[in-house]
């Protein structure tokens, strides 16, 4: 499998890999994939008052794919209103990593990720 | 140290530089190069003497008379020939085979074209331990039974079968036994007169002689009959026509020759080795060993790496060529049947990684690969939630995924 060059960088270096307190109702966890399909997503947000995302964590059992698609979604997420970052579309990352078709579930799962997030921390504020 | 570290040898072997040499000697003008069936002149003569040398060799490996060795193209037509041959040639007896599970597929494959043309097959599933039992065999035979196939070697998990007592079984039933030799020859020793083999499959690659070469097996006393399945002059008696390729076997025989005289010092010095790599390893959290421990050859070892998956854990050894219990370039990814047939779940199926030790394997190799080894798991486990979770004591069959 030839991994294009922006995904090997975040398999290397993966951003913003770690945990956020999930008992915080600022914090939004969203956990995609099943391990039997060989990826699991755990991706977390926190997020200030206004709803916007201060801080984003991930941990990720899975491809390399898997695993730079969540990292890259972290950069991409923190700064942004979760309305925003809701919006983003698995096709956005999957061009940017450059994935080829048998993986473009990796990029499926991010976006599942982080709207699960998303809809997490809208839960826990009642909002 | 020269990067990536090659620990495949259950895949292929390269050529030893002694068999090369040989297998030079046999092509050009200056060389054996004529054709072995030539009876009326010399350049046949000498290929075919070369060609019954190396047929000597080979059948020495495994205490077999020179002339029940059938050159193949390798185990693959080898496991075709004696399992379609023979099941064809004793239909009227019956049309049920039994095999098991964890064959490799050239086995598999061709029992599955069997069931098509209207045989009946039976797959027996191996214990925990990865191992065919002879009990199983004795419990699956039918009146109607003509072939049994059970490898000796597994490829994927080094586990080695007890032939000797599932060949007495099929003896006293007077049922046909075929083995796949393949991962066997030169590892372990072979007689096919104490182990009651009927057919043995046998390849040269594996084994540090050329790929494209092979050998059936095929026992005179009791004569075993089997149907040519490629037709077109009559050699090997016969049973396989097709010009014979001197270079080839000259090489297959030479291999055979050397791994049947190194095969002791071999298996020292492997055993010395995967002992090394095993406890460079097993000391890690959540690692563990597939297949028999006890019943296996030295060179192959099989581990799971629990909560790493299996892909990223190539991707972070890609300094280490050994191969992965999934098979990870199809769109669906699809653990190893040989793993699940072991009782793994698809996670652990796709955590494994088979390290597959040779003749050129060095000490500094293996400490090289343990250390490799585990940073890769160390790093990944640090990226898997699973891991987390493990940690934080929920288990994880409890849990509710949301499958996709």
């Amino acid at each position: 499998m030839a991994y294009s060059d922006k995904v090997i960088d975040h398999y290397e270096n993966p951003r913003n890999v770690g945990k956020l307190d999930d008992t915080s109702k600022f914090v939004g966890t969203g956990m995609v994939g099943a391990p039997a399909c060989g990826d699991v997503m755990r991706l977390q947000i926190q997020v200030d008052s206004d709803g916007v995302i201060e801080d984003a964590k991930f941990k990720t059992y899975g491809c390399g794919s898997a695993i730079a698609s969540s990292s890259l979604l972290t950069e991409w997420v923190k700064g942004k209103n979760i309305n925003d970052a809701e919006q983003i579309k698995n096709t956005e990352i999957a061009q940017e990593l450059a994935l080829p078709p048998v993986k473009i579930h990796c990029s499926v799962l991010a976006e599942d990720a982080i709207k699960a997030a998303v809809r997490d921390v809208r839960d826990k504020q009642g909002i | 140290m020269t990067l990536p570290i090659y620990l495949d040898y259950a895949s292929t072997t390269p050529v030893d530089p002694v068999v090369a040499d040989k297998m030079m000697d046999c092509l050009t003008t200056s060389g054996k190069f004529g054709n072995p069936a030539s009876r009326s002149h010399v350049f046949g003569w000498e290929a075919e003497s070369a060609v019954e040398d190396a047929r000597a060799d080979v059948a020495n490996i495994m205490g077999a008379d020179p002339r029940e060795i059938v050159w193949t193209s390798g185990a693959t037509e080898a496991n075709n020939l004696a399992i379609k041959g023979c099941a064809h040639f004793n239909v009227r007896r019956g049309k049920h085979i039994v095999t098991s599970r964890i064959e490799h597929k050239a086995v598999l494959d061709t029992c599955r074209q069997l069931e098509r043309e209207g045989f009946e097959l039976t797959y027996l599933d191996p214990d925990a331990n990865g191992l065919i039992q002879p009990e199983m065999v004795s419990e699956a035979l039918r009146g109607d039974t003509t072939v049994v196939s059970i490898m000796h070697v597994n490829n994927e998990l080094g586990t080695r079968n007890d032939i000797a007592s599932i060949g007495k079984v099929c003896r006293d039933r007077k049922i046909f036994f075929h083995v796949d030799a393949a991962q066997s020859a030169g590892k372990t020793p072979i007689d096919v007169e104490e182990m009651n083999v009927d057919m043995m499959s046998f390849s040269a690659h594996k084994l540090y002689g050329p790929k494209g070469i092979g050998a059936l097996y095929v026992r005179r006393k009791p004569r075993v009959r089997i149907e040519a399945q490629i037709h077109g002059g009559g050699h090997e008696r016969g049973m396989r026509s097709g010009t014979l390729p001197t270079h080839q076997i000259v090489g297959m025989g030479e291999a055979f020759r050397l791994g049947r005289e190194m095969l002791e010092s071999e298996t020292d010095r492997i055993t010395r080795l995967r002992h090394r790599l095993w406890a460079g390893v097993s000391d890690m959290e959540e690692v563990y060993l597939n297949g028999s421990a006890q019943q296996s050859v030295p060179g192959i070892i099989n581990i799971s790496f629990a909560f790493v998956e299996g892909e990223s854990l190539i991707m972070a050894l890609r300094d280490l060529a050994v191969s992965s219990g999934s098979a990870c370039t199809s769109a669906s990814l699809e653990p190893s049947y040989v793993l699940r047939a072991l009782g793994l779940n698809d996670e652990m199926a796709h955590s494994s990684i088979r390290f597959s030790i040779g003749r050129y394997t060095t000490k500094e190799q293996i400490d090289d690969t343990i250390a490799k080894v585990r940073r890769a798991v160390e790093k990944l486990r640090e990226l898997s939630p699973l891991w987390d979770m493990f940690k934080d004591g929920i288990d994880l069959n409890q849990v509710e995924w949301s499958a996709h």
